[in-house]
């Protein structure tokens, strides 16, 4: 680990962000700014969470454990509802969601007994699924909204026809949560040969046996796949009806005449 | 007039802050054309979305055979009360699927085949793709669409709004024979006042959200209707 754990190495591998920024300033990308504040709020929040679980370690409490996790999906519901911006009940639904998520992915790989009941464990595998079912509920969302809005008529036609809400809306459904996997699925049927996910590449790095490293690694892959797909499910789900009355009417249609 | 099909009463609806329909009364005839015409931006569209309760008014109430639609089951009440849009909207990889689309929703079945020989289209074409047809064809496929649940009024926006002229015509002749030979009740949404003249029985005047009057087509156009929409366009008194 020489060399690597020091914040003066942190600092050297900065200087490669100093390569972004001059592509940015080159091309006039106007992104100094947003890699600016990318690299202070990554900086500060990563310092932050590296005392705040060395604080919970020290802890030896599993309620303080469960706190974190808490903390973490509320602020995940919080982000996901900033990007889902017109969809009533953002913030709710996307809590709701990715806590189902975390709680029914964790609790099963604990049931199972495939890692043991530590923070060591539970923190940074809670930390991916949350993170996972945030980037899918956000994208979810995002196309959800934007479906209904293109497809209006097509609801409002289907509706018309005696369809339910959930009805009418389902084709929608199908192709918004199907956009919001793919990427998670091709990342799984591509790992090991295109690229060395996270958690398997940072156990080798940190010193461990590789097939150690590879074990580890299925188990984040699987529970990522599940609990994503659970986010996606449980905010999609759940953010149709936020469109329609409980009549299977479509809320605010535009006043066309 | 004969029996009312449908009767509106003390109609409002408010989309947000804005009053769309501001008090509407009016009467659809059983077995007639009714027009529905105003200036745009008068509710012509809202209104007829009321009637199926596509959208919920704000107050007022409408009956159909005498039952109020708000105590009916919104799905039951659009499977009596079939709707045509300005664009066909057919959804589905082939036509006889979009067509069987209400009466596969209700767990009943229908003949494409029959359905397409009722809007003038061979049933041939009940295989292709939706989009293969033209927007002719396809309006007219969403007709028979909509006549797959066998409804007892049918609601129509603009129905031939996109239609180039011969299109036009040939819809025109079809809802008529349509009206004559099974009676469907039948309200148009329509800002062509030719259009009107040649399909309609009655004429419902809307105009800044309220109803203003209604007539049969042969007093309306008889009795300066056609100045007074000019002058209602234009906003002159």
């Amino acid at each position: 680990m020489e060399g690597l754990g020091t914040v003066v190495s942190a600092l050297l591998a900065l200087g490669l962000v100093a390569v972004a920024v001059a592509l940015s300033l080159y091309q006039r990308l106007d992104l100094e700014r947003d890699i600016g504040v990318a690299v202070v709020r990554s900086f500060v929040q990563l310092t932050a969470i590296g005392y705040v679980i060395n604080l919970v370690f020290g802890l030896k409490n599993l309620f303080y454990v469960v706190l974190l996790l808490a903390v973490m999906v509320l602020f995940a519901g919080w982000t996901t509802s900033r990007r889902a911006v017109g969809v009533p009940r953002a913030l709710s639904l996307a809590t709701v969601a990715i806590g189902v998520a975390a709680v029914a992915t964790l609790g099963m790989l604990l049931l199972l007994g495939v890692v043991p009941t530590t923070g060591r464990y539970l923190i940074p595998l809670g930390g991916m699924v949350i993170g996972n079912s945030m980037n899918t509920a956000s994208l979810v969302l995002a196309r959800v909204r934007d479906d209904i809005g293109a497809r209006r008529l097509d609801l409002e036609a289907a509706l018309a026809l005696g369809a339910t809400s959930r009805q009418a809306v389902s084709p929608i459904l199908k192709t918004s949560l199907k956009s919001a996997m793919v990427p998670l699925i091709d990342a799984t049927k591509t790992a090991g040969i295109i690229f060395l996910p996270g958690a398997m590449a940072g156990m080798i790095i940190g010193g461990a046996d590789p097939l150690e490293a590879v074990r580890l690694q299925m188990v984040v892959l699987y529970m990522l796949l599940g609990s994503v797909s659970m986010a996606a499910m449980v905010v999609g789900l759940l953010s149709y009806r936020s469109f329609f009355t409980p009549r299977h009417q479509l809320r605010n249609v535009p006043a066309k005449d | 007039m004969g029996h009312a099909k449908v009767k509106i009463s003390g109609l409002r609806y408010a989309a947000g802050d804005a009053e769309i329909l501001k008090g509407i009364d009016a009467e659809i005839p059983e077995g007639r054309i009714t027009a529905v015409v105003g200036p745009s931006g008068a509710g012509k569209s809202t209104l007829l979305r009321t009637i199926n309760r596509l959208i919920e008014p704000a107050a007022g109430e409408i009956y159909l055979d005498g039952t109020p639609t708000s105590r009916m089951d919104p799905l039951a009440l659009r499977r009596r009360v079939g709707m045509v849009f300005q664009l066909p909207a057919l959804f589905g990889s082939t036509v006889e699927e979009a067509i069987l689309y209400g009466p596969r929703l209700a767990g009943k079945n229908a003949d494409a085949g029959q359905l397409l020989e009722l809007v003038g289209l061979p049933p041939r074409i009940a295989g292709r793709e939706p989009s293969a047809l033209s927007v002719g064809e396809q309006q007219r496929a969403s007709v028979a669409r909509a006549l797959a649940l066998v409804p007892e009024v049918i609601l129509m926006d603009e129905p031939t709004s996109a239609l180039d002229e011969a299109s036009r015509r040939r819809l025109e002749d079809l809802v008529r024979d349509l009206n004559r030979s099974t009676g469907l009740t039948i309200v148009l949404v329509s800002h062509d006042l030719d259009q009107v003249e040649r399909m309609a029985d009655r004429v419902l005047l809307i105009v800044s959200g309220r109803s203003e009057g209604a007539w049969s087509a042969k007093e309306y156009f008889s009795g300066g209707g056609r100045e007074r929409m000019r002058r209602l366009v234009s906003g002159r008194p």
